[in-house]
């Protein structure tokens, strides 16, 4: 049995957009929202530079990446062709205008996933 | 519910691409039958003389083994001639007796070649150069035998005769023409190529005309060829004879069955048959607007076309295509398009450089060049077909149009000019750092063929494009293939056949205030775009109706709309606006305190004379902002960057106008002010020019009795030096006249179009018109200009009026 967890309102993200959950350990997860209300999670971590997703321009069935312009598809995670690749998917589940993720998922899923790295000590900031 | 039948009659190049196209889309529509006259699948039919040279097999041009028919459940039929088909029954007749039904019919028989009707034609050893048994015979025949001659100097036929002479044959070309290739090249090319081919050991009888073939047997009548004839009396040994003479398309079915024909199968845009709705047909058979097409980009863009409607989505149209050529004889360049002859009310520019092997000639008519015809160096080759396709005006660059377009300032790719002369590490696209093993692997692995598909798969000139010329050699040695996807028109974007100039008049015309009445308006194909055309239409939509149309800022791309620059860890960098480049001991406190407080990794001068804040989180972004307490530098944005100034006559001993203040004034003028692309301004106090105007959007560059103004410069991926615009007196004029500039590119340039981009678009000529002819248009569009950027909100402090989303600063915790 799936543990739901409740994380926002479906208004809480906008409409064609997205926004980030931050969890206990591992890279954030991003939430989507389409122009007809569905939302969807995935990692936020594009699986060829590690981008955030959440900070992407959001479609009917993926979001394009905000660094390489890669589209990653909602119902898989994984890259449109020709880009080969996937990021992990989050089970999520809308009910009375609210949105739900699955709390093992949240505690396990991608953990392993490193963040991406910038500047002079090649250190995290993000 | 029972599938449809397709039936495909030919199985070469351009019909198994149809088939891909429509499985892509449409992959269980139809049930779908084969037949092809030849015992093979699918293959490269354009690499046929790479494997006469030796340089490739079979086995590496065949492009759909077997098993890609068996895994997509087609019916192949191999070595059946189909010889009847029956429209009342639809019934599709093979000389075997093999028959399929059909709902719809595709005829890609393709072509077959012109065999001169001289006695002798039927003798063994007598064969056209066609496909894979021509090509087999041929090798087999230089085994065994010496003397070889090829009839036809156009591209097959050399092409031929390279193969055979490297297969140890002594062959002689005979050319009917007085000059080879000579509806590709005009007589100079043609006899340099000619010089060229003759010290590799190729002979040439040119302006012979063939008389008769004559074999060993029964008086010459019969048996294998040995010699021909030629009508002055001449005789030349032959144990090969290759007919070359050209091709014809493949219409006699079709004819037999009643569809109309003329020079080709007559088909509509759609690649219909005009006579029956259920048959299609592309390739070299098909007659569209009365060109029948022989190279691969054209019958591929017919392919996807095509599909399209067989899958019945309806979408799409065949406009015809513009083509060039090469000669795919290794270590020999040429290349031609257009009308390369000249003629009447045409004007060459002609470069000749005979020991170099150098020769070059563009065609000018007008304004515009028509024709391009190169022999040496075709590295430019693409530009000038683009230059040709897109019909724009060069007289502005006219002067340095023969020396190519590296000559304007290409970088990237350590100046290689010949692709095969490169090792595969080295590196082809600087932009993207791809090599050139990488793109020949993809070419060869993923079976690529146009420059859009290599573009996409490896990303090799995708971005600044100054490689294209390098990727395109790199096509044409790989794959064979002529390169370009060239429809007459280009598309915003896979979502639309419209064109950015079809956008913007519809915008305009129709009076567009949202993205989804565009979308409506022009029949997108995709419910919410993509991320070309949804940052390019609300841009589009904005700056046409300015207080009218609403922004929307999930249309815009992360940049725009955090107002802030995403790095490659997903911090941002923060730039605050410096008017004209000065600062203050307040300002310069307040960003070090910033700097300290939010640990901010990285703090750098920029080239635009501001200070950079690198690796600032995503949520402190806000704090930031208010901390410094300084305006939007809008770095991020396609919208006025900085305005970079020198000291000038405040202190500088040479100056000669207060650059600094002007430089100030234009800031504060048009700054928050979105464009199609980003803008930067420069003003200099002197001609010395310390603040580079040169390589500027607009530069102004002071004298003693005013100001020079320049535009369209640019200093990025093509340095690009701007043009001398106009001398003006006054301060004022300097604002009007830049204003008015910034408006009629905001109008009317293409999104992520530069100034540079948007006037050689549109020739300098017509601005000139527009701004400086036409006092009371230039007026009204500053009027304009004014009325856009009247009250827009400062995006880092008014987040509601600039309709900055402030919940994105803000992560929620699960």
């Amino acid at each position: 049995m799936s543990q739901w967890k409740l994380i926002c309102r479906v208004d809480d993200i906008p409409v064609l957009g997205s926004r980030r959950v931050v969890r206990a350990q591992g890279v954030a997860v991003a939430l989507f929202r389409t122009a007809d209300d569905q939302v969807h999670a995935l990692l936020d971590r594009c699986p060829h530079k590690a981008g955030p997703l959440s900070q992407g321009i959001v479609f009917a069935d993926a979001v394009s990446c905000p660094l390489h312009n890669w589209s990653i598809r909602f119902d898989t995670g994984a890259a449109k062709e020709p880009d080969v690749g996937s990021t992990p998917r989050f089970a999520c589940k809308v009910e009375g205008g609210e949105v739900f993720l699955d709390e093992a998922e949240l505690g396990t899923l991608g953990t392993e996933l490193p963040a991406p790295t910038a500047g002079p000590q090649g250190c995290s900031h993000a | 519910m029972k599938k449809m039948k397709l039936v495909m009659i030919g199985n070469g190049m351009a019909g198994v691409r149809t088939l891909e196209e429509l499985l892509k889309i449409s992959p269980d529509l139809y049930d779908i039958t084969v037949f092809g006259a030849e015992p093979h699948p699918n293959y490269n039919r354009i690499l046929l003389s790479p494997v006469l040279a030796g340089e490739q097999t079979i086995d590496e041009i065949i492009l759909n083994p077997l098993s890609w028919y068996e895994e997509h459940g087609i019916q192949l039929h191999l070595g059946k001639t189909v010889v009847k088909v029956d429209r009342t029954k639809r019934i599709v007749h093979a000389e075997d007796g093999t028959t399929a039904e059909y709902d719809r019919l595709l005829i890609a028989t393709g072509s077959t070649p012109f065999i001169l009707p001289v006695p002798g034609k039927d003798l063994e050893g007598v064969i056209a150069y066609r496909d894979i048994a021509d090509t087999n015979t041929m090798i087999e025949t230089a085994k065994t035998h010496q003397h070889a001659v090829v009839i036809g100097g156009g591209l097959l036929g050399l092409e031929a005769a390279n193969g055979l002479m490297l297969r140890g044959m002594q062959v002689t070309v005979v050319h009917v023409a007085p000059w080879l290739m000579e509806r590709q090249l005009d007589d100079v090319a043609g006899k340099l190529l000619q010089k060229s081919l003759e010290e590799r050991g190729l002979k040439f009888e040119i302006g012979a005309h063939t008389a008769a073939l004559i074999g060993d047997k029964d008086d010459g009548k019969a048996g294998r060829v040995m010699a021909i004839q030629f009508k002055d009396g001449r005789e030349l040994p032959a144990d090969l004879v290759v007919m070359a003479a050209g091709i014809r398309p493949s219409t006699a079915l079709a004819e037999s069955m009643g569809l109309h024909c003329n020079r080709g199968i007559v088909v509509n845009d759609t690649l219909q048959t005009i006579t029956d709705p259920r048959i299609y047909s592309v390739g070299e058979c098909a007659a569209h607007r009365g060109i029948a097409y022989g190279l691969v980009a054209p019958l591929f863009e017919q392919g996807k076309v095509c599909a399209t409607h067989l899958a019945q989505f309806g979408i799409g149209r065949y406009t015809g295509s513009q083509t060039s050529t090469k000669l795919k004889v290794t270590g020999i360049d040429l290349f031609s398009a257009g009308n390369f002859m000249g003629g009447k009310d045409c004007e060459e520019i002609v470069l000749s450089d005979p020991m170099a092997g150098v020769y070059k000639k563009l065609v000018i008519e007008g304004d515009k060049l028509v024709g391009a015809c190169l022999y040496g160096d075709t590295v430019d080759g693409s530009w000038y077909f683009k230059l040709i396709r897109d019909g724009r005006s060069v007289n502005d660059i006219r002067d340095k149009l023969m020396f190519g377009e590296s000559n304007i300032g290409d970088v990237g790719h350590e100046g290689h000019s010949k692709a095969a002369a490169m090792a595969d590490s080295d590196e082809v696209c600087g932009c993207n750092g791809v090599n050139k093993g990488t793109i020949c692997k993809a070419i060869k692995d993923k079976g690529l063929f146009t420059l859009e598909e290599v573009r996409k798969h490896t990303k090799a000139s995708a971005s600044c494009g100054s490689c294209t010329g390098l990727v395109e050699q790199l096509l044409m040695f790989t794959a064979g293939g002529d390169y370009s996807a060239t429809p007459k028109k280009k598309a915003l974007c896979g979502c639309t056949d419209a064109s950015h100039q079809e956008v913007r008049d519809a915008i305009k015309e129709q009076h567009l205030l949202t993205i989804d009445g565009v979308y409506k308006a022009l029949a997108w194909r995709t419910p919410n775009g993509c991320s070309s055309c949804r940052p390019a239409i609300n841009y589009y939509l904005i700056s046409t109706w300015p207080k009218e149309a609403q922004d929307d800022p999930q249309s815009r791309f992360i940049n725009e709309r955090a107002h802030a620059n995403i790095q490659k860890d997903g911090t941002y960098s923060v730039i605050p606006r410096m008017w004209g480049g000065e600062t203050t001991a307040s300002e310069l406190r307040r960003i070090a305190d910033a700097v300290d407080k939010y640990k901010i990794p990285t703090v750098k001068v920029t080239g635009g004379q501001r200070i950079d804040l690198l690796g600032v989180k995503k949520e402190d972004l806000v704090n930031v902002w208010k901390d410094i307490g300084m305006p939007s530098g809008h770095a991020y944005a396609k919208a006025l960057r900085t305005v970079k100034t020198c000291v000038g006559s405040e202190w500088c001993r040479m100056g000669t106008q207060d650059s600094t203040q002007m430089g100030k004034d234009l800031e504060r003028a048009m700054w928050r002010m979105y464009a199609p692309h980003k803008v930067k301004f420069a003003v200099s106090g002197c001609p010395r020019n310390c603040a580079e105007a040169g390589i500027k959007d607009v530069g102004i560059i002071g004298v003693d009795s005013g100001w020079e103004m320049y535009v369209a410069g640019n200093g990025g991926i093509k340095t690009e030096v701007a043009h001398f615009f106009a001398k003006l007196k006054t301060a004022e004029e300097v604002m009007e006249y830049t204003g008015a500039f910034m408006q009629l590119y905001r109008l009317e340039g293409w999104y992520l179009e530069r100034t540079v981009h948007y006037v050689n678009r549109v020739g300098l000529d017509y601005v000139k018109k527009r701004i400086l002819d036409d006092a009371a248009g230039r007026k009204a569009l500053w009027e304009q200009l004014q009325f856009a950027l009247d009250g827009e909100p400062d995006p880092w402090f008014d987040h509601a009026d600039a309709k900055v989303d402030v919940r994105q600063f803000k992560p929620v915790n699960a």
